[in-house]
Parts: C-alpha cells; sequence; structure tokens
C-alpha cells in the first residue's frame, strides 16, 4: 500500500532523514519505534507532505506521492494525527470534527463518519458543543484521533497518541487503535512506549538517527536482545 | 447637535469598520498586518471613477470595481506574499513588502489618474431625512445600510459556510489546517479578495460621502481602520466593527467641538487610552500576537 525508498529529510543544514525504507502492506498495524529524536514524527510528517523530501520516494497504491501537496495527499486517502493533538483550540468538538471531513462533499457520507466516530469515542458525543481548547489532554488525543478517522482514511498515522495520558487511558487508545484497524483501516504507529506498540501491532521498524536499524514482526522483535535493551527498559 | 454628530460618526465609523474588517481578516489567518489595504481601499475607489468615466454607470462600475480591487488583493498574496510564505521568511518581510506594495499602488494611481484631488459622484443622494429634529443625508444612511448589510453578510461567509470554517480552522493551527486537506494557499487568496473587495465598497462608500478622491486617500483612512481593528481585538471581526464606529464617532465629535484640525489625533489619543488599559484590544484574546 505505502512504499517508501531511500527517504531523505533536511530541515534546513540538519538531515533528519538519512535514507529510509519501509513498506506499509494494506490491514497491517505498523509501528515505527525509537528514542527521541531518531525522526519518526519527520517521517510522517514527510508522508503527510507537510515536510518536503530531499531525495528518495514515497509511493501509496502504485502513485509518486511526494510531490503531492498535504491537501492533495489527504484526498488520496492518508490521514494524521499528529504529534501534540494539534486541535483546533478555539472551535467546538464538532467542528473540529466536521474540519476532519472537510474533503468529503457527501453529507450522508459525513453523517456516517459522525455516528462511527460518535460509537467509538462516545466521551466526544457527549462534549460535542465544548469548544476543544477546553478538554482533558486524554479527550483531545481522542479529538485527534476521531478528526483524522472523520476523513475515512485508508492509512490511518497515529504519532505518539499515548504521550502524556493516564495509564487506564492509555489502555483504552491502544484497544481504540485495535478495533480501528479491525474494521479495515491500515494505520502506522509512532510510539515511545514501544511495548504496548509491539503489543498491537504486526511489524515494526526501529529508527536510529535518521536510519531503520532493525524491522521484522512485532511477535519476533519483542523478543530481541538489543530491542528489549534499548527500548524495553529490560536489563 | 450632539446626537447629529454622534450620528454622522456611526455612519463614517461603519464603512472605517469596512476597511478594518480587511485588516482584521488577513492578520487573522496570517498574522500579517496588510499595509497595502489603505492603497487597496484608494485603488477601489479610482476604479469606479475610471469605470463612471467609461460610461459604463455608476451601478456596474461599483461591481466592476469590487471585482478588480478582489482581483489586486489576489494578485498582491500571490505575487509577492505567498513566494515569502512558501521561504518560510521571517515575519517582518511580509510586512515590509506589504509597505513597498502600498507605494506602488499609490505611485500607480498617481501615474494613470493623476495626483490632484478629483470630484466622485454622490452616491444615492435623495437629500436630508429630518427624524426628530436630527438632520440626516440620506448619503449617510445608505452608507450605514450597506456596511451592515456587507458586514452580516460577512459574518454569515465566515461563520456558517465551509471556506468561513477552513478560514477559522486557519486561524487557529495552520498545520492541522493543512492536514485536514485544506488547499491553504487557496483559503489565503480567497481571504485577499474578501478583503479587496469590501476595501473597494468602503472606498465608494466614503468618497461618495465626501465626494472626492485621490491617490493618497487610503493613507490616513487606511491608518484610522488599521487603528479600529487593533482597537476592537485585532483579528476578531466584530471587534473591527466595534473599532471602526468608536474612531468614527470620536472622529466627528472632535471635528464638532474641537475643530477639524484635532479630528485626526483624537481617534489615535482613544487608541492609545484603549490599548493601555486593555492590551489586547477590547475584545481581543489574549496573547494572539504571540502565535
Ligand atoms: N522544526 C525543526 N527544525 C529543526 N530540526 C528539527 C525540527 N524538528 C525536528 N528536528 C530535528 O530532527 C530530528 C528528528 O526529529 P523528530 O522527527 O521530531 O524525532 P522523533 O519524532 O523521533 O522524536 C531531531 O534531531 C530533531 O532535533
Ligand atoms: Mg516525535
Amino acid at each position: 500500500m505505502l512504499k517508501i525508498h531511500n527517504l531523505n529529510t533536511h530541515y534546513g543544514n540538519i538531515h533528519a532523514l538519512k535514507g529510509i525504507d519501509l513498506a506499509v502492506n494494506q490491514g497491517e498495524i505498523v509501528s515505527l519505534i525509537g528514542s527521541n529524536g531518531a525522526g519518526k514524527s519527520t517521517t510522517l510528517l514527510t508522508i503527510a507532505g507537510l515536510l518536503k523530501p530531499t531525495a528518495g520516494s514515497i509511493t501509496f497504491k502504485g502513485r509518486e506521492i511526494s510531490n503531492q501537496p498535504p491537501h492533495e495527499i489527504v484526498k488520496m486517502g492518508i490521514s494524521l494525527s499528529p504529534e501534540g493533538r494539534e486541535v483546533f483550540p478555539g472551535l467546538s468538538v464538532s467542528e473540529n470534527l466536521t474540519l476532519g471531513a472537510f474533503i468529503m462533499k457527501d453529507k450522508a457520507k459525513i453523517k456516517t463518519a459522525f455516528e462511527r466516530v460518535y460509537e467509538l469515542f462516545p466521551r466526544l458525543k457527549e462534549r460535542r458543543n465544548q469548544v476543544a481548547g477546553t478538554l482533558s489532554g486524554g479527550e483531545q488525543q481522542m479529538l485527534a484521533i476521531a478528526r483524522a478517522l472523520m476523513a475515512e482514511p485508508q492509512l490511518l498515522m497515529l504519532d505518539e497518541p499515548s504521550l502524556g495520558l493516564a495509564p487506564n487511558i492509555v489502555a483504552m487508545i491502544f484497544e481504540l487503535i485495535q478495533s480501528i484497524n479491525q474494521q479495515g483501516t491500515t494505520i502506522m504507529l509512532i510510539e515511545q512506549n514501544a511495548n504496548m506498540a509491539m503489543n498491537v501491532s504486526h511489524r515494526t521498524y526501529v529508527l536510529e538517527t535518521g536510519k531503520i536499524s532493525l524491522q521484522g514482526d512485532s511477535k519476533e522483535l519483542i523478543k530481541n536482545q538489543e530491542v528489549k535493551r534499548a527500548y524495553l527498559g529490560v536489563v | 447637535m450632539i446626537v447629529q454628530q454622534i450620528f454622522n460618526g456611526l455612519a463614517l465609523g461603519m464603512s472605517y469598520a469596512l476597511i478594518a474588517v480587511g485588516y482584521s481578516l488577513v492578520f487573522g489567518i496570517l498574522r500579517l498586518i496588510n499595509f497595502s489595504h489603505g492603497s487597496v481601499y484608494a485603488f477601489g475607489a479610482h476604479m469606479v471613477l475610471m469605470f463612471v468615466s467609461m460610461n459604463l454607470g455608476l451601478i456596474p462600475a461599483i461591481f466592476l470595481s469590487i471585482l478588480l480591487t478582489g482581483l489586486l488583493g489576489m494578485l498582491i498574496d500571490k505575487t509577492a506574499l505567498q513566494p515569502l510564505r512558501k521561504k518560510k521568511s521571517i515575519p517582518i518581510a511580509g510586512l515590509i513588502t506589504t509597505i513597498g506594495i502600498s507605494y506602488i499602488i499609490q505611485n500607480m494611481l498617481m501615474i494613470l489618474f493623476g495626483s490632484e484631488r478629483k470630484p466622485f459622484p454622490a452616491l444615492f443622494d435623495k437629500g436630508m431625512i429630518n427624524i426628530l429634529s436630527v438632520q440626516i443625508s440620506s448619503t449617510q444612511v445608505f452608507m450605514m445600510v450597506v456596511s451592515i448589510l456587507l458586514l452580516a453578510i460577512m459574518t454569515f461567509v465566515i461563520n456558517k459556510t465551509k471556506i468561513g470554517l477552513a478560514m477559522r480552522a486557519l486561524s487557529q493551527n495552520v498545520k492541522a489546517a493543512h492536514l485536514m486537506g485544506i488547499n491553504v494557499n487557496f483559503v489565503v487568496i480567497f481571504t485577499f479578495f474578501l478583503g479587496g473587495a469590501s476595501a473597494a465598497i468602503a472606498g465608494t462608500l466614503i468618497s461618495g460621502y465626501y465626494q472626492i478622491v485621490y491617490p493618497t486617500m487610503g493613507f490616513v483612512a487606511g491608518l484610522k481602520a488599521f487603528s479600529a481593528a487593533v482597537l476592537g481585538g485585532i483579528g476578531v471581526l466584530h471587534g473591527a466593527v466595534i473599532g471602526g464606529l468608536i474612531v468614527g464617532v470620536s472622529e466627528s465629535l472632535a471635528a464638532a467641538f474641537l475643530g477639524g484640525t484635532y479630528r485626526d489625533a483624537v481617534s489615535f489619543i482613544v487608541l492609545i487610552i484603549v490599548l493601555v488599559l486593555k492590551p489586547d484590544g477590547l475584545f481581543g484574546k489574549k496573547g494572539i500576537m504571540k502565535v
């Protein structure tokens, strides 16, 4: 579905991605783990078109997308729930969700999308008229995920959905990620919480200072000594 | 007398509000003070004059001017500001660019129309109306009605339409707006069209009121409208309206009771007092300048 080859991205002189190769197959949950500053967010922002790669290719369903502006990439079926939530703080929950469905023209489809996310996130339904900036951190994270789902993406990218949340909320978010995947959405997941990420995902890539250092089935990789030591806090 | 002056001020203030809205809209979504707006306003007034002199009739001339001035706004963004955004240049570069554009437009108007003051046709001049011993000119009533109508339409566009939602989204979080699939450049350029079109309408109304136009007419009017926008809280639409009314009324009271010499100074004194008391303007959101 998504194929990335030799992807390079710079921030001015900083060479953040140094030739990344990865692939996501339809129906999968793929996690991308790595320590702070490894280049995980940069990878997703480059796929989403917010950053332009300096070399390499990104193809989605056989089409080159690295030269496309962000709004075209959303239309092709890729949505990103960014790191730090980035909700529209002054708009209501339902306005935020309406914006998530911005690319959809069919009113009936938008209505179905609302019903779906309200079913997944009943809390958001209760708070639909509340201004997003006044939601709790966990609720804002739910809103960010729900908003990305409103466009009914084929590939949903989640950047650190568990960041800064209480353990019970984190568990709930991971359950939701699995049920969204079971409903047919392919997911690419970035996490600091490597253990959780590897438990829910089919395959995992490990990113280290802009390069993929390890990859494989999550079930295998979770047993890898190096991964255990570096990312799972096992001595 | 005082009621009379207040009414004069309200009519004038409404059209300041129309100019102020243009500053506020652009500031709201780009955090950019568009100093070319005053000249765009002068351009709009001159276009009406040009089309009238081509014997197109006043109403078609006004509509053509609105369209052309809106296009000028789009052109400014497309040729000068969009390239700066693409290069992620520092904010001050955009500000200086708009000052430069302001002079380019002004000089172009001087070359095409001459720098002298030219008569402008009176708008909707049906004489005076007497309400409770207050003399109101029909031009003023017309000015107010048109301004209120336009501000209502603009409020509707921003709060109830899809492009309006995109504008509000953009004003809060540009990155997230991109991620929603919003064509950000299109929304920005549309905002510049709205700003230009509303400036042309304001230019037409105010020129119809004073019955005079000249290339530098946008300088003081632009500064006053800008201070109206800041006074109300820049980036907040109803703030621009209230700000415009306050500037208009204080100006006409000053002209009546202190003499015409003081009219411009007084509106800025009011601005400074408001900013000292309420640094974000009357309806401003805290910290909006920090974004
Ligand atoms: N806006 C930016 N400007 C300059 N450098 C950046 C910027 N964002 C990230 N970086 C750098 O790029 C590298 C990768 O960052 P990032 O992708 O955010 O890492 P991760 O998401 O894995 O924590 C880091 O060295 C970081 O300092
Ligand atoms: Mg990150």
